[in-house]
């Protein structure tokens, strides 16, 4: 298991420093430092092995975090681990940076000794935490027995991320489809890979316990439906964008994860998503698909190289939605070749810089309608170099987002049962949206 | 809150501010003292002078500074036990605090405290909170034990503490008995012998039902657990599965993998006709693909476990290529990893796709990825004969750019080609050479030379290339010098009245002036048998080569059983057994998969790797021989010299030098190994050239000869012989495998207007095979034999016949798919046999296909334009004359010739047996070897084939 954690700054002073197994010496500390944060080669791999002892990071912003082990351990469990550990500390105080890390590693090292035991992960829900340790210092001195029993009843059990007696008077939900579109185009238009990653966030204010159960148009679930004759369930409470599309089409998705809180045995024989929420903001399931991908947009590059020292470029891109919609934050990001000395560009829509430190063209547009289509082009000025190798030619990389999900999903239903409380699923109110933003998305020129 | 100026303190006599501040009377100012001690701990001051001023702070009934205390005493308690002692009594009196986040703390606490002292004290309190009644006690307590068991397991046996754990598996808590399964599983590790963890269908169902309810943390626990079961049948093993696959769709990658784990495991007891088998494998690849969309370095750890699933099991991800492209933006252990895997699932479905993709890598930046790459090409073309051409062309391309380490990358696996498929692309040899002096890296250099010393006779200036080397002789590595000696010996016997003096010069060098005894016994075993039996020596050294296996650095199977056991964990990162990179008495048990129950197959080929060395299990990178490799390398090591290659320093120090090089992949393994196990592990590709060239196999005594003169009438005859129809080379349609010892290859020939079936019929069984018919199934073209199949005389043991079959057009017909595809039957007195090859379709092309010209205009505009097709001939360097003469003796016929703009446009018609005319217009740029041709045909299906056509014969 975990023999240690280490938290560095980027020059490698160590801000944290907790060890759990004996067999992890002080100069674990020095060996991450000398080996991995102050190696003069980029780092190549997430895993180092140091004199027999291995090393895990993971970095974020410049702040490094190390769990170190010499044992055979479950490398997973140890990143996921690390991962939780960033979102804890970032749920407690925000953003991890050094400063923030020195100014609450008091805090830092209850947590760690409240979710690491002897190496090994404990509840490391921020909901229950949070009852237990903030940053005030430590609840728990003028507790009554019951409040102290509700604690540790909530840290160990089935319903580790909920805690009973919540109230609110207005019963709402916000359901947030987010997405993003992945795309590896050739020159010529043709795909060479497309994905869609999705998350369906969820911030739930509910009273009680209730039991919640979500429905979208998983083909699986609609073909199954279809046959059986049942549609209940796509009527009434029907929550699709619009609220006339759904039912109509589905989509097949490749593959989904839920949040701890959903029944995964109860997915796995029915394919239904039930679950009790965690209060506030939580994730409840990531999902991929492969078919029947909208791709936003589409780039069509042009490269021309004219003698040694000029570059000629045309991008077009064309939006692929229905016009009444608005694309936004639309960014098309041109490589230029490091030798470039100038660049002219002309741009019909939105504006366009050259950016040498960066070696590319930039071009921004705010908004964009669907079936709509712009171009720009651009003459590069190369210096001559000797150099034999030839410039590599990065991919055309694009950013936007759009109001609607590429891959076609639908939210149908979310179902809120409260067996104990009087308020119905009719009294809750509930809002969705969707979004949908670029992930890789690549055109090769 | 502003706790960092607690980092601040730098002045002297900090610690006797600290000691007054922490005996101050007021609580707060405790407090801030506390706080400064801690930061100065984490920075690496050493504090442990104020230890029992820090330890009276210890009596308060403020939790926060009471864990500041703890978390202090943790750190220095070892080192002063003495007055450790001191804080035994707070912490028993804690443990019976009513608070049960106190009692937890104080045995939690407790436990991480090494002094024996202490421990002594614990056990009594912790015998209390493992049966508290607050089940964030048990939790702690469960944990408490594997800390007192690290510190003294005597005691914790002595106490009976084992007994309470186990109990503990069946709390009610699931995180309870999550953490009970943890503190056992590692207590049991250390005692590989002993039952402990007692699994049997109670436990295991018990486990089963704490799965569904405890955190994610618990579940990995529990997984890992369930992972060390047998099931006693297949049954039990299928109920497990059910209820594990639920867990592949859990958020935690950790779960995932875990779950994985256990079903590759459980797996291989299920019967592969079971239904659920099929099933089980259909869900795995899901999971395994999301993996690949979490943060990159579990990407990372994803990636190298896929790396063995997909060695196990590679029918799970076969259809999943595309998901390992690599990203431009990708860490660069996530693109190595993925071309890795890329080469893998490489087949012949896919290959077109893999190559591109790698032509896109080998312009990158990063140097170890784009070596990676070319080196991925040269695999390609080993593992999918159909790809090699295109590869061996794409890594000519890569070598004109002139990049030096592509260049030299190239270089060593056109090497490793050239053995695969011997004289087929020694053409491109000439290339290779103009590079010569770019080459500074022994791998590379030690490359050439073989292919120089191989190919000496085709080679002009072989002897001063050679010679030019032997200059700097004492400045080569090892590898270059062995490998300098060899080519030298080989030249010699193959041109032996021009080099006497060279290889002279070199067997000198080798023997009197190198200390390295490597070099100086190869050296003197030519020269003694170049002065006693020249024949005998050119039969040693020119002997054939056995020929390279595809998978050339497949893990040892023994080993990736045990790896798949360890999914998940860094064993299955580094692919190491943990037994060499964990310390001490963990992890030295080897786990197995379990046998499958009934039938006989069990694990694969267990004991190949012990045969050659006697430790197969440590030589984790090296590769595996197949089983006729082996015979060979055995063989070569009885003549190999025997002072430094034994088997036994070889695996150790390669386990020492794989230790070092750890973050290095296995790249710098597979590196490390072959100085030192290449002549003996026969690594058959990538190290095969270096490790064989000497290698003496008991050949067939001809062999060499034989096959000399039949390449030098081969390039007579590409040069000198007029333009005949193309012939494709025979290739093997009935392996003798699957026809009981009859082995059959053949090709079609058209021969003045009749189609002709050349068969070779080869009896490799050891009886008489006679009575010899051939029958078709209904084909495209209504292809049927005209006459029976001549095979007059009984064909004996190991004798092999050649008959040509003519062919007639008017037989039944039938579409098939491919359209060119032909389905066989073939009759003996010992069977039928059934086998199905594709024709070149140019067989069906007629000799009167030569359309008018006016003909042909009007055809060509009236055949609609959705009917024509296009298609690009890459890489062909024959100018518009000679390509239609050689399409002309394939009966494609020239009709008109334009030129615009330096480009030639041919137009040509051709006519099948069935009365279908195809025309085409060509399009041929001189200087540009890619060709664009358009088909048009009424019969669209056909343009395929016709393309196919044309590209094997303006390429043959």
């Amino acid at each position: 298991m975990i023999g240690g954690l280490f938290i560095y700054n980027h020059k490698g002073e160590v801000l944290i420093s907790r060890v759990y197994r004996d067999d992890i010496g002080r100069n674990a500390v020095d060996a991450f430092r000398v080996n991995v944060i102050h190696a003069r080669q980029q780092v190549r791999s997430p895993v180092t092995n140091i004199a027999r002892t291995s090393f895990f990071h993971v970095k974020r912003s410049n702040i490094w975090l190390a769990a170190v082990t010499k044992q055979n351990v479950n490398a997973a469990m140890v990143f996921e681990f690390l991962y939780k550990m960033c979102d804890v500390m970032a749920s407690y105080f925000g953003k991890i940076s050094e400063e923030n890390i020195k100014n609450n590693f008091v805090l830092i090292y209850e947590l760690l000794d409240e979710i690491l035991d002897f190496g090994y992960p404990q509840n490391s829900e921020t909901g229950s935490l949070k009852t237990f340790i903030t940053q005030q210092g430590i609840k728990g001195q003028h507790q009554t027995k019951e409040e102290q029993s509700q604690i540790t009843s909530q840290v160990t059990g089935q319903i580790g991320w909920r805690r009973e007696g919540i109230k609110y008077r207005r019963n709402e939900l916000f359901l947030d489809v987010l997405e993003s579109v992945n795309l590896l185009m050739s020159p010529q238009g043709q795909v060479l890979s497309a994905h869609v990653s999705g998350r369906v966030v969820m911030k739930s204010y509910l009273s009680g316990m209730p039991e919640c159960k979500f429905g979208m148009n998983d083909k699986i679930i609609i073909d199954k439906a279809g046959k059986g004759g049942v549609t209940n369930e796509a009527g009434k409470s029907d929550l699709g964008g619009g609220g006339s599309t759904s039912g109509k089409q589905s989509i097949a998705i490749d593959d989904c994860t839920f949040n701890q809180c959903v029944r995964l045995s109860k997915f796995d024989s029915e394919r239904s998503i039930s679950f009790i929420p965690p209060d506030g903001e939580y994730e409840l399931m990531r999902y991929r698909t492969t078919k029947d991908i909208i791709l936003p947009f589409r780039v069509i590059p042009l490269v021309r190289e004219v003698g040694r020292t000029k570059l000629e470029v045309k991008v077009v891109i064309k939006s692929n939605f229905k016009p009444s919609l608005l694309a936004q934050k639309i960014e098309v990001r041109i490589p230029t070749p490091l030798n470039t000395s100038g660049v002219q560009v002309i741009c019909m829509k939105g504006k366009a810089k050259y950016k040498a430190s960066e070696n590319a063209i930039v071009w921004k547009i705010k908004r964009m309608a669907g079936m709509k289509e712009s171009q720009i082009s651009a003459e590069i000025e190369l210096l001559p170099t000797n150099d034999k190798k030839k410039w590599a030619r990065p991919p055309i990389s694009m950013n936007f987002e759009v109001p609607f999900a590429p891959s076609g999903l639908k939210v149908r239903y979310l179902k809120v049962f409260e067996s104990k409380l009087n308020y119905s699923d009719h009294d809750v109110i509930k809002w969705v949206r969707y979004i949908g933003r670029s992930g890789i998305y690549e055109t090769r020129c | 809150m502003t706790d960092s100026k607690y980092f601040t303190t730098t002045k002297k006599g900090e610690i006797f501010e600290l000691k007054a501040e922490l005996n101050s009377d007021k609580k707060e100012k405790k407090k801030e003292a506390v706080k400064k001690v801690i930061a100065s701990m984490t920075v690496g001051k050493d504090v442990s002078a104020l230890f029992p001023d820090v330890v009276n702070c210890m009596q308060t009934d403020n939790l926060e500074l009471k864990k500041l205390v703890y978390l202090y005493l943790m750190n220095y308690a070892k080192s002063q036990p003495d007055m450790a002692i001191m804080a035994v009594n707070t912490f028993v009196k804690d443990c019976e605090d009513p608070n049960p986040l106190i009692r937890a703390l104080a045995v939690r606490t407790m436990g991480c405290i090494r002094v024996d002292k202490i421990t002594e004290y614990l056990c009594e309190p912790l015998r209390k909170c493992l049966k508290d009644e607050d089940p964030y006690v048990r939790k702690t307590a469960a944990v408490c034990v594997a800390k007192l068991h690290d510190i003294n397991a005597q005691l914790v046996e002595d106490q009976g503490f084992l007994d309470t754990l186990k109990d503990l598996i069946s709390d009610s808590n699931p995180m309870v008995v999550a953490n009970a399964v943890a503190a056992l599983s590692e207590i049991a590790e250390s005692h590989p012998n002993s039952n402990l963890l007692d699994l049997n269908p109670q436990s295991i169902n018990k486990l089963l039902t704490a799965l569904n309810e405890c955190t994610e943390w618990g579940q990995i626990f529990i997984l890992d657990c369930l992972a060390n079961y047998t099931p006693r049948d297949d049954r039990e093993s299928q109920s497990i599965c059910e209820r594990v696959t639920p867990r592949l769709s859990h958020a935690n990658s950790a779960v995932v993998l875990s779950a994985v784990k256990v079903l590759m495991k459980f797996m291989e007891m299920l019967p592969k006709d079971l239904d659920y088998y099929g099933t089980l494998l259909k869900k795995l690849a899901p999971p395994l693909v999301t993996l690949l969309s979490a943060e990159p370095e579990l990407q990372y750890v994803a990636l190298r476990n896929i790396n063995l699933i997909v060695q196990k099991r590679p029918e799970i991800l076969k259809h999943e290529m595309k998901v390992f492209f690599v990203k431009y933006n990708d860490p660069i252990y996530v693109k190595l990893e993925k071309l890795d895997i890329m080469i893998r699932l490489a087949s012949q479905a896919n290959i077109a796709q893999v190559l591109a993709e790698l032509k896109e890598y080998a312009t990158e930046v990063d140097v170890d990825f784009v070596r990676k790459a070319v080196r991925a090409i040269g695999r390609c073309a080993i593992k999918v004969e159909q790809s090699a051409e295109r590869c061996v062309s794409t890594l000519l391309d890569l070598i004109q750019t002139k990049v030096n380490y592509v260049v030299q990358e190239a270089i060593v696996v056109i090497k490793d080609i050239f053995r695969k498929y011997p004289n087929k692309y020694e053409s491109v040899i000439a290339t290779l050479c103009e590079n010569l002096d770019s080459l500074d890296e022994p791998e590379a250099r030690a490359a050439m030379i073989w292919i120089v010393g191989e190919y000496a006779e085709r080679i002009d200036n072989a002897d001063e290339l050679l010679e030019s080397f032997l200059e700097g002789f004492h400045d080569e590595s090892t590898q270059v010098q062995l490998q300098l000696l060899t080519a030298i010996v080989k030249l010699f016997l193959k041109k032996p009245t021009e080099t006497q003096e060279l290889v002279q010069q070199v067997l000198s060098l080798a023997t009197q002036d190198s200390d390295n005894p490597d070099l100086r016994d190869r050296g003197y075993i030519y020269w003694r048998l170049l002065s006693t039996d020249p024949v005998a020596a050119k039969e040693v050294v020119l002997a054939e080569k056995p020929l390279i296996s595809e998978e050339t650095d497949l893990i040892e199977p023994t080993l990736l059983e045990e790896l798949i056991c360890h999914i998940g964990t860094l064993a299955s990162v580094y692919h190491k057994p943990p037994s060499a990179f964990v310390e001490g008495s963990r992890g030295v048990m080897h786990k197995r998969l379990p046998a499958r129950t009934g039938s006989g197959e069990g694990t694969e080929c267990p004991d190949v790797g012990n045969a050659a060395g006697g430790s197969a299990p440590e030589a984790a990178p090296s590769i595996i021989p197949s089983q006729g490799d082996l015979l060979g390398d055995l063989l070569n090591l009885d003549l190999a010299p025997p002072t430094t290659t034994g088997p036994t320093p070889s695996t150790s120090g390669m386990q020492m030098g794989g230790m070092d090089l750890l973050g290095g992949g296995l790249d710098s393994l597979m590196d490390e190994s072959e100085p030192l196990g290449g002549d003996i592990g026969g690594s058959p590709a990538m190290g095969a050239g270096f490790g064989a060239a000497p290698t003496v196999m008991p050949a067939s005594l001809n062999a060499p000869v034989g096959g000399g003169l039949g390449d030098l009438f081969d390039l007579g005859g590409g040069v000198g012989m007029p333009m005949g129809a193309y012939i494709p080379p025979k290739t093997v349609w009935l392996p003798a495998m699957k026809a009981k010892g009859l082995e059959i290859s053949g090709t079609f020939a058209r021969r003045a207007g009749v189609i002709q079936m050349e068969l070779v019929l080869t009896n490799k069984a050891m009886s008489v095979m006679t009575d010899f018919a051939i029958q078709f199934n209904r084909n495209s073209f209504g292809l049927a034999p005209a006459g029976p199949l001549q095979v007059l005389t009984p064909l004996g043991p190991n004798q092999t016949i050649e008959v040509s079959l003519p062919l007639s057009t008017v037989g039944p017909v039938m579409k098939m798919d491919p359209l060119n595809n032909l389905q066989v039957a073939v009759k003996n007195n010992i069977d039928v046999f059934y086998f199905s090859c594709q024709y070149p379709i140019s067989m069906l092309f007629v000799e009167d296909g030569k359309m008018e010209r006016q003909v042909f205009l009007a055809t060509w505009k009236d055949i609609p334009n959705d009917n024509e097709s296009q298609f690009q001939i890459q890489d062909c360097h024959l100018n518009s004359e000679a390509a239609s003469n050689k399409l002309q003796g394939s009966n494609i016929f020239t009709i008109a010739k334009r030129t615009v703009e330096g480009q030639d446009m041919l137009y040509m018609s051709i006519k099948l047996s069935n009365g279908i005319w195809v025309l085409a217009e060509l399009k041929v740029q001189a200087g540009n070897p890619n060709y664009t041709i358009s088909l048009k045909c009424r019969a669209p299906e056909v343009s395929q084939c016709v393309f196919q056509c044309y590209e094997a014969v303006l390429k043959n």
